[in-house]
This record gives structure tokens, C-alpha cells and sequence, in this order.
């Protein structure tokens, strides 16, 4: 066994360079770094060998508790009262209603969903700009189950080294066995994904009832088996090609990051020059790194770190603890790769203390935009109505004419509670000298109307509006006005009222 | 087999076709699409295997599930009228006051008589009911058969001047093409009308056509012009002209005697569908 709890390595395989005193040099090559970049190119697998560390840990802390919410989410209760489900958290797409808890949003209110898509978008730019891509490393669901499969691969096939010889080795009877193991834990694993999914969209005990019994609808077990594919195909067999080639964030993040954001930084000013070290060889004059490749070999991404910030680090860390690791083993201290600036790199080079700049123009102006979008999404929460109307015009025909030459207009309403109560909403409509408002199913009215609406419905009305002709020349505005009756709320909508052919 | 040529710069396989020196090389197709051709390939076995398939002599290969898409469409229609079956025999029950009393009797009627009305009437009346040359408007207050709920209804069950023996039936004469009257006449009857909607006219072409207006259009349209709804005679003093307002309008529809028809769809529709039209027309906004 190796330091690191490796089988020895076979002689065919390995180079026996030695990076210092007890440390073999790995022979790991940075399949996407720089020098090896080209524009078309097949992928090189890469197998990246487990280490320990604080940042291990961390991930591994993560790992449980963004899984344990995703899986575990779905299954919370929450009374609403009798009539409307008792999730916590759904999507319920045939009734058009999303629960969040006490939140009850219709798809009116889709504009909150905007609200919280914003603010996701600016904490992202903000946690980059002050701490790197901590989300990309730690909570992205593609680096979580990527982790997880290689977790699943390592436990099966053994730690790199063994990886690299059992892709190179024959088609044994063990190494089918392995293979057709490590695959169908990993579909184990994509089918729980698409299985959970598909929890936030129906009631979770009833469909896991349904699924198990087969009773289940077709498009549950559509969406079952298409996250199941994707998860199992991403996560499992793209891995790292995944966030290079398809995401859009680390070309967006290169825009949104700048030398003062803490990232995953190969302190070159202590590294270089660097090279293999003898022991009793002095340190003086050379750097630390004695270029022994373990931060390459534990890489989930294939890049070489001291080449640099590059767009392909999800700034995991993993190097790091693999980098602790040799540095604790040489005597020497701790952090030749750590969480850094690349502006303090240079400052050392320079000469000058090394300082964090957490508060920049870039932080400040993103912390700003939170809370800014923050406070509108609390106060527009806060103060959200439990009634709401929409006014469509009638525009087929545009207007009528009636047998004494007098106008009418018809309007289709919408009336919205929102409550989980029967309520009895009030109307009335202003701005404008009418004969007559009719309301199809009220008949004529004077003044303001009670109308009864049924718990968490709309209510479709149509209002005829007719005006005498000669009291109207233009296009005029009126309004409709919808009311709790107790003056709490209420809600005004302006409509036009077209008087004929206006020429 | 001949080993085959191999190109040194691109290091891919030559076919052996060869003209002036070209060659051609035989790339072979990508990985992935061969797979999912392949894939492509296992499917359609399974499919010949899991649904129907191939034709034979007297009929066609049925498949392990027995699938056919006409069972389901049988089936989704018998679904389709379970699930209507209860409002359905509810509209079929209530009076016509008493589904326009329900709002959810209501809703449901307004629903339907959309649909149907926009496949059955809308080709004359308009989409909107607004109706045009001709064609009556149906969302204004000026009705020819009259404006109630079971005015309505009996209109679309009967039709007019349609092949129902019960039809509603009207006939304008056609004065000027018949003979009836003179050219003269038929303007001086034009001065009228046009006086009696209540705009200016020739006085003295009004005064020697109050005669002719007592004795050839007063018996169906009224003394006072105003109509009779029981004859579906339109009332000439209104601004509603199904066949135009101008003089020269009014002057054809006297020489030739208009009358559009109406088909009848009593048996045609079932009276429940018949009784959401009502509702629904009623609700245009001209019901009365």
C-alpha cells in the first residue's frame, strides 16, 4: 500500500520519478489544459483520485444536506385547510397553483418567480465576485451528482490508479461484474432523482403508492425515466464536459469575477520555481511545489490549477487538500494551493501584505440589487392582494349598436379570491355617464354590486356597459373597481369605452 | 479481403474510387449516430412485435398489446360523455329561466354555447354575433322574432323559411319586381321610410306615400311602422337595417323583397345543445 492507501501501483504503468523523499511523482496529465486544448477533440477520460481534507469534508457536508432538501422536500406537510392539499411544496399544474409553504402563488403571480429567479442570478454574481464559484464547487446539482457517481465508481472499481488498469485491462468475468454493477447503482441513483422530481408535482405519498402499484400516470413515468437518462448520462458518463462545453456559467462568471475574488489560487509566488526536491536538499533559492501532480491527479476536472484561474475550475478545492496532504508530508506548511486572490499573488510577488478586498464597487453594487429586489419581493408579498380582476373588452364586435342609436360595450371580468374562504366581493364601475351596466346573470344595476365568489376561484362575468349616443364623442376611459367591502382591499382596472365608428 | 488503402494525412480507409488522381475516403459515419441507428433498428423490431404492424391478406398483425387507436378514441368519447352526462342531463331538467338563475348551470351552458356557436352559426352571423348585410346582428335589442329565452329557442329549433314544417315564415313582397307597384311609388314609399326612422325626407313624396304605406306595408309592419314581431315584420323606425340604411338600401329591399333563411336545427341538435345556444346568444347581450 501507498501513503495515500493505494494498491501499489504494477510496473507496466507506473514511472517511478519521485517528486521528494517517499513521494512518487504521478504521472496524471491535464487532459484540458492549456497545451493540450484543441478545437474538435475526442474526450480523455479522467479518473480523479479521492483525497482527504477539510475541503473533502465540506463537499461531502453539502453533498448531504442539498440531496437530503431535493429528496426530502416533497414529503413535509403544511395544513391549508380542508379542500386544498397539505404539501408543503407544490406544483400543482392541473389546478394552476404553486405552494410554498404559507404561499399560495397563481399563475398570475408568475412574476414572483421572476422576483426569485433575479435574486438567484444576483447572489450567484455576488458570492462569485466575494468568494469564487462556491456554487458551481459545492451546491450545482451537476457537480453534486457528478461527486456522487465518482464516489459510487471509486467504491466499486477502487481509487484511480486501479480505474486507469481496469479501463486498460481485458473483458473479464470480474470486470463485467463491476461494470454492470457500478452502472446499475448509478441508475439506481438516476431513477431516485427523476423519482423525487416528479414528487414536487403531485401529492408524494399518493404517487409513491401509484408508482409502486403501477397506477401511476404515463407521464410520471415519462418524466421518471427522461430525469433518470439525464442524470444518469450528466452526472455519470459527461461529467466535466457538462460544465466546459454546455453551461453558460463559467463563460458568464469570467465576466463577473475579477483579481480580488477569492478563488481556488496556486500561490505561484511560493510554488516557483518548482521541481522534484532530494531530501536534505536545501528549499532555499526553488519553490515548494516539487511538481509531484497529485492536485492533477485529484482534479474532477482534468485542469492543471497552477496553470492559473481558467474557466473550466469549479473551484471544488479538492486540490487543495490534495496539495495539504504533500505539504504536510514534506514538513512544509500548509496552503501552496488554497483560497486566494489572484491580486494577492501578485501583491506577494511584489513585495506587499497580502489583504482581501471585500468590499468593491463590483460587491457593492450586487449587494445592492439584492437588497434592493429583496425588499420589493417582501414588500410586494406582504402587501399582496387576496382579490384581483381582469378586464377584457369585448372586440368582436368592437361595439353595438342599439335600436335607439345608443352604445353599448361588453367586457368579460375575471374575478379572483385568492383566500381559501368563500368571499362576497364588491363591483362597481366609474369614470363615465353609462344609461345603463348590466351584468349577465345579475341583471341591471345601480351603483355597486355584491358578487359571490367561491373559495381559491375566479369567477367569469360578462358587463354590458351601453351609453347614450350623444353623450360621447371619443374613446373614453372608465373603471372597474373590485372591493372586499370592508375597505382592506380593492382593485382598480381602467378599460376603454368605444362609442361607434370613430372616425 | 484485400487490405485496404489507407490515406497518410487523414489516415482514414480510401474506397478505391479513383478519378484523376483523387481518391475517395470512405469516412466512417460517428459513433453515436450508428448507435442510435442501430438503437433505431431494435426499436422498430420491438414495435412490429408490441403493436400492430404489418397488413395480411384479410386484415393486419395485432401486436402483444392489441392496441387501436379507434378503441381509444371510442373510448375517450364514452369518457368525454360520462363526464358531461351529469350538467348535460342537468341542462336537459331546468327551464331555460332557471339555467340563467345558476351560475354554474350558466357557465357550463355559456361553454357550450360557444363552441357550438362558433361552429354553427358564426359562418352567417359572425364569430362575434355581430352579424352583417343580411344576417342579423345578435348582440344588439332589436329582435325580429323577439328577444326572450324561448323566443330564441324556438328560432334556432325551427328555423326561418326553412324546411321545418313548424318554420317561422315571413315573406317580403317584392313589390317592383312583381309589379306590385310602380317606380315611382316604390321612391315616394322610400321618402317614407326614410321619414319614418326619423330622418329628413320629401315632404311631399311622404305626403303621397302615407296612402301607399296604409295599404300595401301597414298590415305586416304597423300603422306606425313599428313592426310585428308575431309576422317577423322589422320595426322601420329603429337605426337597425339588416339590409342597409341608405335610400337606395331601402328601395331595393321594396322592388325585390329580401328574405334570408335560417336553417332548422331541431334535429340537428339535441335540445339541451339547442337550450346553450339560447342561453348563450341571449347573453350576447340583447336578451330580453
Amino acid at each position: 500500500m501507498d501513503w495515500h492507501g493505494n494498491p501499489p501501483r504494477n510496473d507496466a504503468f507506473s514511472a517511478p520519478a519521485m517528486a521528494a523523499e517517499g513521494i512518487a511523482r504521478s504521472d496524471a496529465v491535464a487532459s484540458n489544459s492549456a497545451a493540450n486544448r484543441k478545437l474538435f477533440k475526442s474526450r480523455v477520460p479522467i479518473y480523479p483520485k479521492e483525497v482527504d481534507g477539510i475541503y473533502r469534508n465540506l463537499k461531502w457536508a453539502m453533498m448531504a444536506v442539498t440531496l437530503s432538501i431535493y429528496y426530502l422536500t416533497p414529503w413535509l406537510r403544511w395544513n391549508r385547510g380542508p379542500g386544498a392539499p397539505d404539501q408543503a411544496v407544490l406544483v400543482d399544474l392541473a389546478h394552476e397553483r404553486l405552494y410554498f409553504f404559507f404561499i399560495e402563488i397563481w399563475p398570475q403571480e408568475v412574476y414572483y418567480i421572476t422576483g426569485l429567479l433575479i435574486l438567484a442570478a444576483v447572489s450567484l454574481f455576488l458570492i462569485n465576485a466575494l468568494f469564487g464559484r462556491l456554487w458551481c464547487g459545492y451546491s450545482c446539482p451537476q457537480t453534486v451528482w457528478t461527486d456522487l457517481f465518482i464516489w459510487v465508481e471509486t467504491r466499486i472499481e477502487g481509487d484511480r490508479a486501479a480505474r486507469i488498469r481496469l479501463a486498460a485491462a481485458p473483458w473479464t468475468a470480474g470486470k463485467v461484474a463491476k461494470r454492470v454493477s457500478k452502472h446499475t447503482i448509478w441508475l439506481l441513483f438516476a431513477v431516485g432523482t427523476g423519482g423525487a422530481w416528479v414528487f414536487y408535482f403531485n401529492d408524494a405519498p399518493t404517487l409513491l403508492h401509484q408508482l409502486v402499484t403501477g397506477t401511476a400516470s404515463l407521464g410520471n413515468y415519462a418524466a421518471i425515466a427522461g430525469l433518470a437518462f439525464t442524470t444518469y448520462s450528466l452526472g455519470g458518463l459527461m461529467r466535466e464536459q457538462v460544465c466546459t462545453y454546455m453551461c453558460p456559467w463559467p463563460r458568464i462568471q469570467a465576466a463577473m469575477t475579477d483579481s480580488e475574488a477569492l478563488g481556488v489560487t496556486y500561490r505561484r509566488d511560493r510554488g516557483e520555481p518548482r521541481g522534484p526536491h532530494k531530501k536534505g536538499q536545501p528549499w532555499e533559492g526553488r519553490g515548494s511545489c516539487i511538481d509531484c501532480n497529485q492536485c492533477v491527479a485529484a482534479c474532477p476536472m482534468g485542469i492543471d490549477i497552477r496553470d492559473g484561474a481558467q474557466l473550466e475550475c469549479i473551484n471544488c478545492g479538492l486540490c487543495i487538500d490534495a496539495c495539504d496532504d504533500i505539504m504536510m508530508r514534506i514538513e512544509l506548511p500548509k496552503g501552496l494551493i488554497a483560497f486566494d486572490t489572484e491580486a494577492n499573488v501578485e501583491r506577494r510577488l511584489a513585495g506587499k501584505p497580502a489583504r482581501f478586498r471585500f468590499m468593491r464597487p463590483r460587491t457593492m453594487l450586487y449587494g445592492g440589487i439584492l437588497v434592493l429586489v429583496s425588499a420589493i419581493m417582501l414588500f410586494t408579498l406582504s402587501f399582496r392582494q387576496t382579490l384581483d380582476l381582469d378586464v377584457m373588452r369585448d372586440r368582436n364586435p368592437n361595439f353595438v349598436t342599439l335600436a335607439d342609436g345608443a352604445i353599448r360595450n361588453a367586457y368579460t371580468l375575471k374575478l379572483m379570491n385568492r383566500t381559501g374562504q368563500a368571499r362576497t366581493l364588491t363591483l362597481s364601475v366609474s369614470g363615465l355617464v353609462a344609461r345603463s351596466v348590466n351584468v349577465i346573470g345579475v341583471g341591471d344595476v345601480k351603483g355597486p354590486v355584491p358578487l359571490a365568489v367561491d373559495a381559491d376561484k375566479v369567477r367569469t362575468l360578462r358587463v354590458l356597459v351601453t351609453v347614450a349616443k350623444p353623450d360621447l364623442a371619443a374613446s373614453h376611459g372608465l373603471t372597474f373597481t373590485l372591493s372586499d367591502g370592508a375597505g382592506k382591499e380593492s382593485r382598480h382596472v381602467a378599460a376603454i369605452f368605444v362609442p361607434g365608428d370613430v372616425k | 479481403m484485400a487490405k485496404r488503402e489507407v490515406d497518410d494525412i487523414s489516415g482514414t480507409e480510401t474506397t478505391g474510387h479513383e478519378w484523376d488522381g483523387i481518391k475517395e475516403l470512405d469516412t466512417p459515419m460517428p459513433k453515436w449516430w450508428l448507435g442510435m441507428f442501430y438503437a433505431c433498428i431494435v426499436w422498430a423490431i420491438g414495435y412490429w412485435v408490441v403493436y400492430p404492424a404489418w397488413p395480411t391478406l384479410s386484415g393486419y398483425t395485432h401486436g402483444m398489446l392489441n392496441h387501436s387507436q379507434r378503441d381509444d378514441v371510442t373510448a375517450n368519447l364514452a369518457a368525454l360523455k360520462s363526464a358531461r352526462s351529469v350538467k348535460e342531463a342537468a341542462l336537459r331538467d331546468a327551464s331555460l329561466a332557471d339555467i340563467q338563475r345558476n351560475p354554474e348551470l350558466q357557465q357550463f351552458a355559456m361553454a357550450a354555447g360557444k363552441t357550438l356557436f362558433g361552429d354553427d352559426c358564426a359562418p352567417c352571423h359572425g364569430a362575434g354575433g355581430q352579424g352583417a348585410h343580411g344576417y342579423p346582428n345578435l348582440n344588439d335589442d332589436v329582435w325580429l322574432w323577439g328577444g326572450k329565452l324561448s323566443d330564441i329557442q324556438r328560432t334556432i329549433t325551427v328555423g326561418i323559411r326553412s324546411t321545418s314544417p313548424d318554420t317561422r315564415q315571413s315573406q317580403m313582397p317584392a313589390f317592383g319586381r312583381d309589379g306590385m307597384l310602380k317606380p315611382a311609388e316604390i321612391d315616394d314609399l322610400t321618402e317614407y321610410v326614410v321619414h319614418l326612422s326619423g330622418r329628413p325626407a320629401n315632404a311631399r313624396a311622404v305626403t303621397r306615400a302615407t296612402k301607399l304605406f296604409a295599404d300595401n306595408c301597414a298590415v305586416c309592419h304597423g300603422a306606425d311602422g313599428k313592426g310585428n314581431r308575431s309576422m317577423g315584420a322589422p320595426n322601420l323606425i329603429d337605426n337597425e337595417w339588416l339590409y342597409g340604411p341608405n335610400r337606395e338600401d331601402i328601395a331595393d329591399q321594396i322592388t325585390n323583397g329580401h328574405g334570408g333563411e335560417m336553417p332548422t336545427w331541431g334535429g340537428r341538435l339535441s335540445p339541451e345543445e339547442i337550450k346553450a345556444l339560447a342561453v348563450y346568444v341571449h347573453n350576447l347581450g340583447g336578451g330580453e
